[in-house]
């Protein structure tokens, strides 16, 4: 089939790396001792926690539901005992702690009971509802919730579905091997996401430094009778970005501020594909994912780990070198170093690389801009990075805004490339960071002078009230004043009323005189409660007795009554 | 003639352009003092009076009349202080010390087994972020807390606690790029 494909400006073609670990299949990494997992993983609400410490848990048990409609949920990687919920550190540039589930695995892994799902029996939106229980999210590194992607936008139809396979990164090769071993899953994936998009056309975008996998995925394609269009993109850093793979497709440029669905056009990364068919059709949740153990290493190999595996395990089974000073995660060009090796492998670990200075030679030192502008020619955006840099370097963040900053994907292009050895996208991580943050303040500040200005209102108000019901007060008593001394005045003989009145006074008065006497009788008659029936004989019949003489009323004795 | 003809012509223009004018002056008037707003948007709205004035519009209208310095406002900051002179074509000046330090942003946080309920607290917040009722347990909520201090003072039983907030994952921010010098190894003298 004829494609015509089209470029995107600038990018760069670095050492790919990427033999080193394709040589040998994906292989099933050991359960460690203890799993760390993360509440927080994907992007959008922490799921909260539904199990307790000692609780027993099975394989694929949650352990996180989903708080919000951006959030996925989190499951247990195997059967064991969660020993700890906690703050532990995470794979994260800051180092920082997040709440996460340690379980102890029992090695049983005993699964919860799983079975297929129908989906084509089901509507849509229930179908969304359980990938987003199921944990699925974008396993390209995002990690963002996949069911919420699969939305169209509304009057926009869905043209094309683009499904990512470029893998543009150096050293990374987990897709690469996932579509050789197990293509036709994700083409059972890819079929699962069409008929829930209804896109006209599915293109297939694999970069074509990985022939095998094309094969592979052609041939799936092929067996399974769809009409998907499997198609090699030129290598080029960075084709695997949602954007740039969109462009490559369909020529069409997602502009600023729009989404692709605008534009109908909508991505996923073939894992995503691939780990959204084991959850339909085998009922198995997002437990694991293939990671990438490369870089400093003598056995580099693509692995499938549970989630929640420590590095500290994991990494020995690529038994890197002696001086390996560190663990990159993610690529060499968009990774970051990890903080500490007993952090765990989350769901957007889609690589390891063992870090050493000869490897990596560290940065040499930040030159002055000549503004040369190699960087602009990188920039697959078409943004002008020195600008961008200008600003954010002298804090000027409304500048660095006007420059576009945000449309920047920080893919290190320009870093890349610059002869003055700047590090661009530290730059622009800082500004982005700081913009969010001044944003997120400045809509606090508004909320509290809001609520302020409510406050001040409100106590003026209710001074206002308090005064107006004072006032009115008075003049009631006023008034009322006025009236006794207008009525002493005008009738000089006010003792008949005043008679009535203390009359029904007094009848009350004795009227409630009566009940006390009445209570007091009935009081004092309890101590013949427990008497002996001759003695209650008796008494009932001095009582009658005394009725008769017209003494006192029967209803007054308690005797009496229990006699009746 | 012609003079006449000349000083009519003026007069029409005046009578014309006056009238423009006037117009103009009702039409467009300015309802309030646009820098007070400009000044209020700069200063952080905790509303905690550190400045002398009742809180921080006050402080911006005492700013715009030329009352008060731009130095006053500690939460606002060093940042805060800078923004004020770039907007009023003023020298910066650092932070008075009379009227406080700045200081990391903290929320109050009541000791809950100590309050009694006197409800003085709800009464001193500024931004009603204290929720409690005449002898039940009051609390801070902590998302609407500006950090004022003002409930500290009040409190009988000095329950309340100023907290630091602590960096979480979503309030972390990258850092500013810098690189750490080292010292040249000093070579041995052979």
């Amino acid at each position: 089939m004829l494609q015509q494909l089209f470029r995107f400006q600038g990018g760069i073609e670095p050492a790919y790396h990427k033999q080193e670990s394709v040589r040998e299949p994906i292989a099933q990494a050991p359960l460690p001792p203890r799993l760390i997992i993360p509440l927080h993983q994907s992007i959008g609400g922490t799921p909260r926690p539904v199990v307790a410490v000692g609780d027993k848990v099975l394989k694929g048990q949650l352990i996180g539901a989903a708080d919000g409609w951006i959030s996925a949920a989190v499951h247990a990687s195997t059967s064991g005992t969660v020993v700890e919920i906690g703050p532990r550190r995470i794979p994260h540039p800051s180092g920082l702690t997040t709440d996460c589930v340690v379980i102890e695995p029992d090695g049983e892994a005993r699964w919860i009971e799983r079975a297929p799902l129908d989906y084509r029996a089901m509507a849509p939106e229930e179908v969304r509802a359980y990938l987003q229980n199921a944990g699925i999210v974008g396993l390209g590194g995002a990690a963002f919730p996949s069911h919420a992607k699969l939305t169209t936008a509304k009057g926009v139809p869905m043209q094309e579905l683009v499904i990512n396979g470029a893998e543009c990164e150096p050293w990374i090769t987990c897709d690469d091997m996932l579509m050789r071993e197990r293509a036709a899953e994700i083409v059972a994936g890819i079929g699962l996401f069409r008929d829930l998009l209804q896109p006209q056309r599915v293109l297939i975008g694999i970069e074509d430094n990985k022939p095998e996998a094309i094969a592979a995925m052609t041939a799936a394609v092929r067996a399974a009778g769809e009409s998907f269009e499997v198609i090699a993109v030129p290598t080029r850093y960075p084709a695997g970005g949602a954007k740039q793979l969109i462009r490559v497709l369909t020529g069409k440029e997602i502009p600023a501020a729009k989404r692709s669905t605008d534009l109908g056009v909508q991505c996923f990364n073939v894992a995503t594909a691939y780990s959204a068919w084991r959850a339909v059709a085998h009922g198995e949740p997002l437990i694991s994912r293939i990671v990438t153990l490369t870089g400093n290493a003598d056995r580099p190999r693509n692995w499938e780990v549970p989630i929640g595996m420590p590095i500290d395990a994991l990494l020995p089974l690529a038994a890197p070198r002696p001086d390996t000073d560190g663990v990159i995660m993610g690529g060499p060009m968009m990774g970051f170093l990890i903080p500490a090796l007993d952090v765990p492998v989350i769901k957007a670990t889609n690589c390891l690389i063992a870090h050493s200075p000869s490897l990596f030679p560290p940065q040499p030192p930040e030159m002055p801009c000549i503004r040369c502008g190699e960087c602009a020619r990188a920039c697959p955006h078409e943004l002008q990075p020195m600008d961008m840099y200008w600003w954010s370097r002298a804090k000027n963040f409304g500048k660095a805004q006007e420059a576009h900053l945000f449309d920047c994907i920080e893919c290190g292009c320009c870093a890349y490339v610059c002869p003055a050895h700047i590090p661009l996208v530290q730059y622009f991580r800082f500004a982005k960071s700081e913009i969010w943050a001044r944003e997120k303040e400045r809509k606090l500040a508004e909320g509290a002078k809001e609520r302020f200005e409510f406050k001040q209102f409100r106590e003026e108000r209710e001074k206002a009230e308090k005064a107006e019901k004072l006032a009115k007060a008075a003049a009631a008593q006023a008034a009322k004043k006025a009236a006794e001394a207008a009525a002493a005045s005008a009738a000089g003989s006010t003792a008949p009323p005043t008679d009535a009145a203390e009359a029904a006074k007094k009848a009350a008065i004795a009227a409630a005189l009566e009940r006390a006497r009445a209570q007091r009788a009935a009081v004092q008659a309890r101590n013949t409660e427990d008497l002996p029936p001759e003695k209650a004989r008796e008494i009932a019949a001095i009582d009658a007795r005394r009725q008769q003489a017209g003494l006192e009323p029967a209803a007054a004795t308690p005797l009496g009554k229990e006699d009746a | 003639m012609d003079l006449l003809l000349a000083i009519a012509i003026m007069a029409l223009g005046a009578v014309v352009l006056g009238a423009a004018l006037g117009y103009a002056s009702v039409k467009f008037k300015v309802e309030g003092d646009p820098i007070v707003e400009k000044i209020d948007a700069i200063l952080p709205q905790t509303q905690c009076g550190q400045c002398g004035y009742p809180g921080c519009k006050p402080y911006a209208e005492a700013i715009a009349k030329g009352e008060a310095d731009i130095n006053q406002c500690p939460p606002g900051g060093d940042e805060g202080v800078r923004k004020l002179a770039d907007l009023l074509g003023k020298e910066y000046k650092p932070l008075s010390a009379e009227h406080g330090q700045e200081k990391p942003k903290a929320v109050a946080v009541i000791r809950e087994e100590l309050c009694i309920g006197c409800t003085l607290c709800i009464q001193a917040c500024p931004v009603d972020a204290i929720v409690g009722a005449a002898k039940q347990m009051h609390t801070v909520v902590a998302s609407l807390c500006t950090g004022c201090e003002l409930c500290v003072k009040p409190c009988p039983v000095e329950c309340i606690d100023m907290v630091p907030i602590p960096e979480t994952l979503e309030t972390w921010k990258w850092k500013y790029p810098v690189f750490e010098i080292k010292p040249a190894e000093s070579r041995k003298v052979a």
